[in-house]
């Protein structure tokens, strides 16, 4: 596919929370060439509401995100949870709906920031970086439902500095699960302390993952751990470890 | 186990629990690695699955006409057959065979299904002795507790914790921990028990319709001695357990041992056709099969829940569930726990009742990644999220539908819907949240006893993006 322009959605969690994620996503494209468009009236992908049983509420919010998105050219996402729910769950949560085409044909123009990375712009990376040593947390969208799981693995081999190590853990769900951490918080709780543990146990400085919502979890439970582990996204680790700092 | 304490209560108590933790923990391990060494092609697997899946789907679409076939067989083969709708149908069904045979001491090999219409206490309470004759029931009926697994019974115990229940229950025997030696003992309590029981109880793996077939799987070598030599057999199945034909079957089991426990095929697997014929040295003079409903009609009308009933009964969504390997079999209060349980049983008792099992998911999927048939556990837990809180009773296909609803989380969800629905309210709240660093819902609850609290950015991406020039259009 020649691409030579994409739409940036943020996300609403990386707008609020981790905007130089969504930023070094924007830039690692831009530097392949790549016109980026970021449009200014996105929101959310309705995922919150949809996955605690609150259709009715997702609905015009994922609607409000189609106008968003009028021409024919990919939609690059650096989540794979909110590529995932787009992707694969639109077509049920539009279901019966007169608009179902439209959100349907924006569902199959959806990709992942670092499945659109490898598997379409083909990105060759030179590492600039210090040695570091990292661990890798794949989310469980982008294990199970987008199945794009490895492409982060292929973009951090590429970075001759970088030590991945394995955690333990690592076909294992960091227990955000977004409103379950709230409605089952000890459940979401006891899940993220055997996952921070595994995390601990690797002797890596930091963790990687493609998805904010794990990295909040996981981050903000290291914090309260007193841990010096850092968490960071993929796009931010990347572009902060290959582009020329003046 | 005590059924009025509520979930919340179950699940602290379980998350209090270390031994039970690091009990489940090092089982599912096992049974995840297990499982994994037996598919190590994902392509081959795949097609493995689908070639299930297509099987169970065709018994649905077709039920009723081969439950038809299924009895018409059964009855030719000299297996009597009858139909429960309910648990009390099915127990007094099987409790009026017994009496009609004098029946007083029965064993029985491993059936969830009897678990379902708990036949154990109904048994019990008319005086018929009943034993389970499966090693892990047959502790977990020792110790007066509950499956909480539906392959493993007694996973939730240690070693050592068997080990005392053992000897506490059979003080001829020297205490051990020797796993062998337990078993050994076992075994030579349960062969006196079967040489002398009046009927064998057993559930059925498939019941194949073509040739009126019963199949049973089972590792011991209890399930063959419950349905062989006792003079009668009485096997109960869910109607769903039906596949058209003897064809059917070997591909099914060939998944079904491997995602369970990771086996190649288990020790035993025995197909039933008939009761003893003249001529032949052993197997039961009489046979009879109880086909329960139980509410699996209603979800079988349900198009939408229908591949619920798919299930093929081997606790892999459990082994892979990172919430019930937290909190364990018993925590959920249902027959069935784990994924399958949480999209099973509320669908079969109410939604009124159960239906906040359901929050008991991250969504994570992993469930629906390894279920041999297919079942989209995930969405289908998502599904009766919905039915709960908007769905209409009207429409009463899932009792109690809708009877989740709260105004209070309704609310909380319309002003989301305005702020994220509306780019121009959002502009205004994201501008907010990031210069004010408010944001922080206070229904935020317990995140903060395990976490800090995320603050929002001093700017938003919508600001650097439009700061480093990207195009908005």
């Amino acid at each position: 596919m020649a691409v030579n322009e994409v739409y940036f959605m943020g996300t609403c969690l990386v707008d609020l929370f981790y905007p130089k994620a969504g930023l070094a996503g924007m830039q690692l494209l831009k530097r392949e060439g790549i016109k980026v468009i970021y449009p200014s009236k996105q929101t959310c992908c309705g995922q919150p509401a949809f996955n605690s049983g609150y259709r009715k509420e997702s609905l015009p919010v994922a609607r409000s995100l189609i106008k968003c998105f009028p021409k024919d050219i990919p939609i690059v996402i650096p989540s794979g949870s909110c590529a995932g729910m787009i992707k694969h769950h639109w077509s049920e949560l539009f279901e019966g709906e007169s608009d179902i085409e439209t959100a349907l044909s924006v569902a199959e123009r959806v990709y992942e920031l670092t499945e659109f990375l490898v598997d379409e712009l083909n990105v060759e990376l030179t590492d600039l970086g210090e040695p570091t040593k990292i661990t890798i947390h794949t989310s469980c969208a982008s294990r199970n439902e987008m199945k794009i799981a490895e492409r982060i693995e292929d973009l951090v081999a590429q970075l001759s500095k970088v030590e991945v190590l394995e955690q333990e853990r690592k076909s294992e769900c960091c227990g955000f699960g977004g409103t379950f951490a709230v409605k089952q918080a000890d459940i979401s709780g006891a899940m993220v302390k055997d996952k921070t543990d595994a995390l601990k146990a690797t002797d890596a400085s930091s963790v990687i993952s493609q998805d904010c919502g794990c990295l909040m979890n996981i981050g903000c439970a290291l914090e309260k751990q007193n841990s010096k582990l850092k968490t960071q996204h993929i796009a931010e680790f990347l572009w902060d470890r290959t582009h020329a700092k003046n | 186990m005590p059924r009025t304490e509520t979930f919340t209560d179950r699940i602290n108590d379980a998350l209090d629990n270390e031994q039970l933790h690091s009990n489940f923990r090092s089982a599912m391990n096992y049974l995840m690695e297990k499982r994994r060494d037996k598919f190590p092609d994902q392509e081959k697997l795949d097609n493995l699955r689908n070639i299930a899946s297509s099987i169970r789907a065709n018994s649905l679409s077709n039920l009723a006409d081969l439950l038809i076939k299924l009895e018409e067989n059964l009855e030719s083969n000299n297996i009597t057959v009858h139909w429960a709708e309910t648990d009390l149908e099915a127990n007094n069904i099987i409790y009026q065979i017994l009496k009609d045979a004098n029946a007083k001491t029965i064993v029985k090999g491993k059936s969830m299904v009897t678990e379902e219409i708990e036949l154990n206490e109904f048994l019990e309470d008319k005086d018929i002795e009943i034993l389970e004759t499966d090693l892990g029931e047959f502790l977990i009926q020792l110790a007066n507790e509950k499956p909480s697994h539906i392959v493993m019974p007694a996973i939730h115990k240690s070693r050592k914790e068997i080990s005392k229940v053992f000897a506490e229950h059979f003080p001829e025997f020297p205490y051990t921990e020797d796993v062998d030696l337990i078993t050994q003992q076992a075994r030579k309590i349960l062969r006196d028990k079967f040489r002398q029981a009046d009927a064998g109880i057993s559930g059925v793996n498939f019941a194949v319709a073509e040739t009126g077939t019963l199949c049973l799987v089972e590792n011991e070598g209890n399930g063959r001695m419950c349905t062989t030599v006792p003079p009668l057999h009485i096997a109960v199945t869910g109607i769903e357990k039906v596949v058209e034909k003897l064809s059917d079957v070997a591909p099914l089991l060939d998944i079904l041992t491997k995602s369970a426990t990771g086996q190649e095929i288990t020790t035993y697997f025995n197909m039933i056709s008939s009761p003893r014929r003249e001529g032949e040295k052993d197997g039961p003079k009489s046979m009879h099969v109880v086909l329960l409903d139980n509410g699996r009609s209603k979800i079988h009308q349900n198009n939408e829940m229908q591949e619920t009933l798919k299930c093929i009964r081997c606790g892999s969504c459990m082994n892979h569930c990172p919430v019930y390997t937290q909190v364990g079999g018993h925590a959920y209060g249902t027959v069935y726990p784990g994924p399958i349980g949480i999209t099973l049983e509320p669908q079969k008792q109410g939604i009124t009742q159960l239906g906040e099992l359901t929050s008991a998911c991250s969504l994570c999927g992993a469930c629906g990644e390894v279920c041999p048939v297919q079942i989209p556990l995930p969405k289908l837990i998502n599904k009766l999220r919905s039915e709960a809180v908007e769905g209409n009773n009207a429409n009463e296909l899932i009792e109690g539908a809708g009877s989740k609803r709260s105004s209070l989380e309704l609310l909380a969800w319309k002003n989301w819907r305005l702020l994220y629905g509306n780019p121009f309210f959002y502009s205004i709240f994201s501008k907010a949240a990031t210069t004010l660093g408010f944001i922080t819902p206070k229904t935020i609850g317990k995140w903060g006893k395990y976490r800090t609290t995320p603050i929002p950015s001093k700017h938003s991406l919508k600001e650097m993006a439009n700061k480093a020039g990207f195009d908005n259009e």
